[in-house]
């Protein structure tokens, strides 16, 4: 079959009439956890064993999963593509995690937390599952705590709490700026303990290339092994994805490069719904791409914004070197702007506006890409030692990347690809609309709607993992049973053997451009048309490129190498293939979906103050799209959002 | 910038491999060490022929997945940075740079500069964890940590698992890497009860795994590129001796 290379025809857009139902209990919001896990079905301990369950992924949200049904005595198989679990990008974050604990004795609380986290996400989340969040927050740190992870303390022992993000308590647990890193090696060292006692077998190097769906139910996995190309099937009673955000449909992102959509995109191609996938995240604190051999972008902390004052030259095009321009002739854009927060408006304010001042000719460096992040008052006021104090790792960090001292030169920054809300629908009980496929962490899109707090996504990646998903899952095995079926049955052969023909299909096409080329293509066109800024009439050019391009790749890509060998080239291609048609998806529901709201910026939709505008009378609801065939367009599920608890209003930052 | 490269190239562990030259014009002193070989790979590609393949995922100096021998010193000249974060910048126009896998008896090579590290896993396995199950912990604040213990805890604990150190030890010895996690937990309250036990096991499956011994080279803690200190091994030798004086 060749792909299509023409657009979809937008008025066959199909809308079910059935509302989808995201199955959240009925009960006030503070009891429905409890009561929820008081009527789950059990099943007696000695007889998980009996039960197989696959986790595809190993970041906070897998290894946590994993270790903890390890635990309970479930038989586990763990994936992951890196060459150990303890590699997973989770790795990477550096602020913190958030929770409830109110040790500051600041005012916080579940309630706040959850109204914080529902109001970040402009009101395009579930109240049931974020309250469930909060509550569970607390019982991480203690959790993480019992692990060993080392949090930053206070000098009386206690551990040590900063706000992030702007929120006005000060809730987040951190340690140093390799919170992500911690809080994994925690999870690692549990999963490495259930390794020990045999209750998880570990695959790493193992690639998911496609899930399995008989009867209505998610029965297995089919991988291939990195090292030696086997490509290999695993039957299970429950198939759980925890393979991350999609950020790197951009190229360019702060995901670590192998990061992919292939396990949520290959569930979807089946059969599970694919929920906003245009709620993407842009972190406004990102050191700008140096050319065109950029292979992608680093996160330079949101904290930076504390004590640093973002700037360009007032005049457009103006090329001196920033001492050389006089105060006067500094345009502190954020400041001026929005005066009560400044600098430290929320990341897609902050965002949009260093786009804006860029687009308009007044961007910085060699490129022109990118807004200064001046910390020379700060120094004048608090002298070098406090900065270098509070920030050090982080200068070093960006002079090793860029060879510049930002103790004597402003820091040079520029928006990026850092997150992803939008990922498989689930409903509360983390269970996609499949049987028995379950979606955890940032694959899912459950809990931070349209924009996502900082230091929430480390929260919800651990509550998945530890406290909820072991309840649910269990609940469902409970009353669904063993599967039937083992690898044995047909739809195992058949959908390994659509796996090896795609693979034979790359390798045969021998084209004349690299996989790294297409990737970055596309990622342009994405930059470009669904990034920052939105409009209908960039989506619909989005929507006739992207198909063109993907032809092309289809034509034109050369994947050197064989099959049956470890084979980078290989593995690309079979990611990039992926985000090529994933990528369309994202345009045509940022198309669809003509508010503003949270990351999500149309153009057309902004108040006079160019702020988001969100539109509650239309959209008040999460798109869940379903797959229905190559050249079709998908059919969109609305799942109402109602709100009971949190009230309904327009941010402001002015 | 021109440079010319000296490869290790090896399609697997069965056959023989060697060092291939390669002339790369057109560098840019702002890339990343990995984005030259991406550049590299690139060309490669085009010119029909595969590309060299080496391990990287975060390039950002944090997931430990990177590292290679760059003329002789793992991670390559600068002090502190894994190879994923060292630039160009650091090269001049007709430089010769050398690129060799990680080699040692317990890290076997997958193809070219990629090899097999899951030996550091099994020895995390062994023992390199606390023994709590998910719901068993008490409130985080219930223990306060000095914060010198906590601070000492963190600098163990931020070992990336990235081998530096059993590539550059004459030894092939992995004496640092496992030293940093017993420290890491040995520095703890909820790392004590299981202590004595933790240290035999992890080191049982060193030795197990075929690591060398530790003669006092001191070349791990020199290339490693979180500077993971030496005091971590003596501090593991100690814990040893206690431990086996309890047996
Ligand atoms: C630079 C950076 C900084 C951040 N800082 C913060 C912060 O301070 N606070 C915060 O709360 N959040 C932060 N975030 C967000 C947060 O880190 C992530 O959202 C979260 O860690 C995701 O965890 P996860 O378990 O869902 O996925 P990941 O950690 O990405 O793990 C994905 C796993 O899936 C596996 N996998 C993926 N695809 C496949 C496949 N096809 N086959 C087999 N295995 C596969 C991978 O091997 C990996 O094990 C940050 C993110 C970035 C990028
Ligand atoms: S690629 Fe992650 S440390 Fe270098």
């Amino acid at each position: 079959m060749s792909p299509r290379t023409t657009p979809w025809n937008l008025d066959d857009l199909h809308t079910t009439a059935a509302p989808l139902d995201g199955r959240v209990p009925a009960g006030p919001i503070e009891s429905i956890w409890d009561q929820h896990r008081f009527h789950m079905k059990l099943i007696n301990p000695a007889n998980r064993r009996k039960f197989t369950i696959i986790i595809v992924g190993s970041g906070l949200a897998g290894a946590s999963a994993a270790a903890s049904l390890g635990e309970m005595g479930y038989n586990v198989h763990n994936f992951c593509y890196q060459d150990s679990p303890r590699r997973a990008h989770s790795v990477a974050a550096q602020g913190g995690i958030n929770a409830a604990k109110n040790y500051r004795n600041d005012g916080d609380s579940i309630y706040r937390l959850f109204y914080d986290t529902v109001k970040g996400g402009d009101y395009r989340s579930r109240e049931g599952n974020v309250y469930r969040l909060a509550q569970v927050s607390n019982a991480i740190i203690d959790q993480c705590v019992a692990q060993g992870v080392p949090f930053a303390r206070e000098y009386g022992g206690l551990l040590d709490n900063r706000s992030f993000g702007g929120a006005q308590v000060s809730r987040t647990f951190y340690a140093r700026g390799q919170t992500g890193q911690q809080l994994l090696l925690g999870a690692y060292q549990a999963l490495a303990r259930q390794i020990h006692a045999g209750s998880v077998q570990m695959h790493t190097r193992s690639e998911l290339l496609d899930v399995v769906i008989a009867d209505g139910r998610a029965r297995g996995i089919v991988t291939r092994d990195m090292r030696t190309g086997e490509i290999q099937t695993w039957a299970a009673d429950a198939v759980v994805l925890a393979t991350g955000g999609y950020s790197n449909a951009f190229y360019l992102s702060t995901n670590a490069k192998g990061c992919n959509v292939t396990a949520a995109w290959r569930a979807y191609k089946r059969g599970a719904y694919f929920a906003n996938p245009c709620f993407t995240q842009i972190h406004p604190t990102c050191i700008p791409p140096a050319g065109e051999h950029q292979s992608k972008l680093t996160l330079m902390s949101e904290s930076l914004r504390n004590d640093g004052r973002i700037w360009v030259p007032r005049q457009a095009g103006d090329s001196r070197k920033p001492h050389e321009i006089p105060e006067a002739e500094r345009y502190y854009y954020l400041e001026e702007k929005y005066p009560s927060f400044g600098n430290l408006v929320p990341r897609d304010v902050a965002s949009r506006n260093a786009k804006m001042v860029v687009d308009a000719g007044h961007g910085v460096g060699e490129l022109r890409n990118g807004v200064y992040l001046d910390f020379a008052d700060a120094i004048r006021r608090l002298g070098e030692d406090v900065i270098r104090d509070r920030y050090g790792n982080l200068f070093d960090m960006y002079e090793s990347i860029t060879g510049e001292n930002a103790y004597k030169a402003p820091m040079r920054i520029y928006p990026a690809l850092h997150y992803t809300m939008g990922g498989l629908w689930v409903d509360y009980n983390l269970m996609s609309n499949i049987d028995g496929l379950f979606v955890i962490g940032e694959a899912n899109f459950s809990d931070h709607g349209a924009n996502r707090l900082g230091a929430s996504a480390l929260m919800q990646g651990l509550a998945d993992g530890y406290f909820v998903l072991p309840y649910t899952l269990g609940n469902y095995l409970a009353q669904a049973g063993k599967s039937s079926v083992d690898s044995s049955h047909p739809a195992f052969a058949e959908v390994s053997s659509e796996v090896q023909d795609k693979i034979t299909r790359l390798l045969a096409i021998k084209g004349r451009r690299t996989v790294d080329e297409f990737h970055r293509d596309l990622g342009k066109i994405l930059w470009e048309y669904c990034g920052m800024g939105r409009t209908a009439a960039g989506l619909q050019k989005a929507l006739t490129l992207i198909p063109q391009l993907r032809a092309e790749f289809w034509e034109d890509v050369r994947v050197p190498g064989s099959a049956a060998d470890l084979n980078q080239s290989l593995e690309k291609a079979g990611r990039v293939a992926d985000f090529f048609e994933m990528g369309e998806l994202l345009c045509l529901d940022a198309l669809h979906r003509s508010e503003s709201c949270g990351g999500h910026f149309r153009e057309e939709s902004q108040t006079p103050d160019g702020e988001a505008l969100r539109d509650d009378a239309h959209f008040s609801f999460v798109s869940a799209w379903q797959h229905t065939g190559d050249d079709a367009l998908p059919m969109l599920h609305k799942e109402p959002l109602e709100f009971k608890y949190v009230k309904l209003s327009q941010r402001s930052y002015k | 910038m021109k440079l010319k490269l000296r490869i290790w190239r090896q399609a697997n562990a069965d056959t023989q491999g060697r060092f291939q030259d390669y002339n790369l014009d057109h560098v840019s002193a702002d890339s990343s060490f990995l984005e030259m070989l991406d550049l590299l790979n690139e060309q490669l590609i085009q010119a029909g022929e595969e590309p060299v393949a080496f391990d990287h995922d975060c390039r950002e100096g944090i997931c430990g997945m990177c590292g290679v021998v760059i003329n002789g010193l793992a991670h390559g000249p600068a002090r502190g940075l894994t190879a994923c974060q060292l630039h160009m910048r650091h090269y001049k126009e007709g430089d010769t740079i050398t690129i060799e896998p990680w080699r040692a008896a317990a890290f076997p090579l997958i193809k070219d500069l990629v090899v097999d590290r899951s030996a550091f896993d099994r020895i995390i396995q062994a023992g390199g964890y606390v023994s709590v199950s998910t719901g068993s912990a008490p409130d985080a604040n219930a223990i306060p940590i000095p914060k010198k213990n906590a601070d000492l805890a963190m600098d163990a604990a931020a070992c990336i698992g990235c081998g530096a150190c059993v590539a550059a030890c004459p030894n092939g010895s992995a004496m640092l890497f496992t030293a940093a996690k017993v420290s890491h937990l040995g520095q703890l309250p909820q790392g004590q009860v299981e202590r004595h036990n933790r240290v035999a096991a992890m080191v049982r499956q060193m030795d197990a795994e075929g690591f060398g011994g530790c003669t006092n080279h001191g070349e791990c803690s020199a290339v490693c590129p979180k500077l993971i200190p030496l005091d971590v091994i003596g501090q593991m030798n100690r814990d040893l001796i206690r431990a086996v004086l309890s047996r």
